[in-house]
């Protein structure tokens, strides 16, 4: 593996806000890292600054060992970057600014078309090739843009939200095409949308205020989630109330959690004290009590909760479990 | 080289996909040749050149070329591309000398496009055109002090009204600067050598030769200049403000 992009204490301040402060990573290729965080904690200002747009006020970004202050060209010659909201030329169509970014790109004749087929090709773009880009829907000007990112097959490829503003399907033909081009890239996506971290990233990095508050596999990151290796139940109302004085009678559970659902089936969840499985105790205990048991599952852990918990900086716990008693 | 072109072809297509390049066009040839009839009364003077004509250009440019410019940097601010542009490999130094291209050969087919009146006064008379080719040289070298101008000017805001208001005003002030309205808002707290370093600065009278047919490196050396350190300013101004 070898490291494609390295970001060492960067910092960016806007007079007297600090968008980014001092954030120091770096992204191998064949990694997909997904990059987390609420509005305004910096992924965009960090991804402007790794593609050379911002200056940064302090700190080293090397992109395929070119630093991008000393050397912007070559370094941006290496970058596929879609700018936050896909910015493109309205009065262009798809065909003439893909032509563009190839003539800037100086690609030679058959990687070239080689680029553009496989961009249009896999971005579903045949249909509107020719049509001016301010009369294409959401969807299709974000993937034009992506098209764009791509075209030149770049080792370090930066997505600001790639897949907002289009639907499930779409969404799902862009995480296969990450994937699909993922072994021979770094790849870094900003999202909002967490499932998205679990489908197409091999790392993840959570930021708040400007600073890493999380750097890990998602895996690891779900298992930091109080709902990691949980265990959910699902009963019918009756048997409820049993069963959670049977789950709650297990050493191992330290507390159950109970939600209605409306199927009018009954939702339990039953938490693991120390973190460890407990699927094998619940099981026995459910079984000797008799109870008649819908579904049975383990939880991975939510990314969610603990994306909360770290960018809020207060446990969200608490609000878990207010949200459960008003249920 | 290669990249200011690719960036100025992108860009004159962009001028010529929207109906407002044409609209200009026409607007540009209906105020050049109704000036030179009517104000200048060309037919009446008798005379077969194109002084006249050539006469009205410094204060059609005023207006009409801050309207070309002023859409170079204002939009891509305003619509996000110059975040797309500036990453694409390619210098700030590029970007702007490409797009400043763009808009003077624009401005330099308006131009071309009064050839009529040109072919009007050689069936009429005799001129000399060697003088007229001087002055439409001279011309679009104005033009392009303009442009340059209204360029950088255009990478200050995101509102191309604010560009164009304040293209117009600093074309104004190097129109004008030999004028006494200009040297006396000068005057007034300036030293003397300060206010006749503005004279000299005058778009003017470095134009006034060049339409008489006369070549002076001065005059040519001085638009050049105007254009070259406006286009600096500019690219300092674009990295200024994609900074921030």
């Amino acid at each position: 593996m070898s490291t494609l992009l390295e970001i060492e204490g960067l910092t960016k301040r806007f007079g007297p806000i600090t968008a980014v402060d001092d954030i120091t990573f770096s992204v191998e290729r064949g990694e997909v890292l997904g990059f987390l965080g609420p509005n305004g904690a910096g992924k965009s200002t960090t991804m402007k600054m790794a593609t050379g747009y911002l200056s940064p006020t302090a700190g080293n970004i090397t992109v395929c060992g070119y630093d991008v202050r000393l050397h912007p060209i070559e370094a941006k010659r290496r970058i596929g970057y879609l700018p936050e909201g896909a910015p493109l030329y309205g009065d262009m169509t798809p065909n003439s600014l893909l032509n563009f970014v190839c003539d800037i790109r100086k690609l030679p004749r058959d990687q070239r078309r080689q680029g553009l087929d496989h961009a249009i090709e896999s971005l579903h773009l045949h249909q509107v090739l020719h049509q001016p880009i301010e009369t294409l829907s959401k969807g299709y000007k974000r993937r034009v843009g992506l098209a764009q990112a791509i075209v030149h097959d770049p080792d370090v490829l930066i997505l600001d939200e790639p897949t907002d503003g289009l639907d499930p399907n779409q969404k799902h033909e862009v995480h296969k095409l990450l994937g699909r081009m993922a072994s021979t890239k770094a790849i870094i996506i900003s999202t909002h949308i967490l499932e998205e971290v679990d489908a197409v990233c091999s790392r993840a990095i959570i930021i708040s205020q400007g600073r890493i508050v999380a750097d890990e596999k998602p895996s690891q990151l779900e298992a930091r989630s109080r709902f990691h290796n949980a265990v959910g139940i699902r009963i019918a109302a009756e048997g409820a109330e049993r069963c959670v004085s049977v789950l709650n009678e297990i050493s191992e559970v330290h507390s159950v959690q109970q939600v209605v659902q409306p199927s009018g089936l009954n939702e339990l969840v039953a938490f693991s004290a120390n973190g460890g499985n407990i699927i094998g105790q619940v099981r026995t205990a459910i079984d000797r009590s008799g109870l008649d048991v819908v579904e049975m599952f383990i939880e991975r852990g939510r990314l969610e909760d603990v994306f909360r918990d770290l960018t809020l900086g207060a446990p969200a716990a608490a609000e878990v479990k207010e949200e459960a008693g008003n249920a | 080289m290669r990249n200011i072109w690719i960036i100025g072809r992108r860009e004159l297509a962009a001028y010529f996909t929207s109906p407002v390049a044409y609209v200009f066009i026409v607007i540009f040839l209906a105020l050049a040749g109704g000036l030179t009839f009517f104000f200048g009364n060309w037919l009446e003077r008798g005379q077969a050149d194109l002084q006249v004509f050539f006469i009205y250009h410094p204060y059609l440019y005023l207006f009409l070329i801050p309207a070309v410019g002023m859409r170079l940097w204002a939009e891509e601010r305003k619509s996000g591309t110059m975040e797309f542009l500036m990453t694409l490999p390619i210098s700030t130094g590029q970007a702007v000398i490409g797009k400043f291209v763009a808009a003077w050969i624009f401005a330099g087919i308006a131009l071309l496009l009064t050839f009529p009146i040109w072919i009007t006064v050689n069936f009429l008379g005799d001129p000399d055109n060697g003088v007229i080719v001087t002055a439409y040289v001279g011309s679009w070298l104005m033009a392009g002090g303009f442009l340059a101008l209204s360029s950088s000017v255009s990478a200050l805001t995101k509102n191309q009204v604010v560009a164009f208001v304040l293209a117009a005003v600093l074309g104004f002030i190097f129109l004008m600067s030999g004028v006494e309205i200009v040297q006396a808002f000068f005057r007034a707290w300036a030293p003397q050598k300060f206010v006749d370093a503005v004279a000299e600065l005058s778009f003017l009278s470095n134009f006034t030769d060049l339409s008489q047919g006369v070549i002076d490196v001065r005059d040519i050396l001085f638009f050049a200049s105007v254009i070259g350190v406006a286009l600096f300013i500019n690219t300092a101004i674009v990295e200024i403000k994609k900074s921030a």
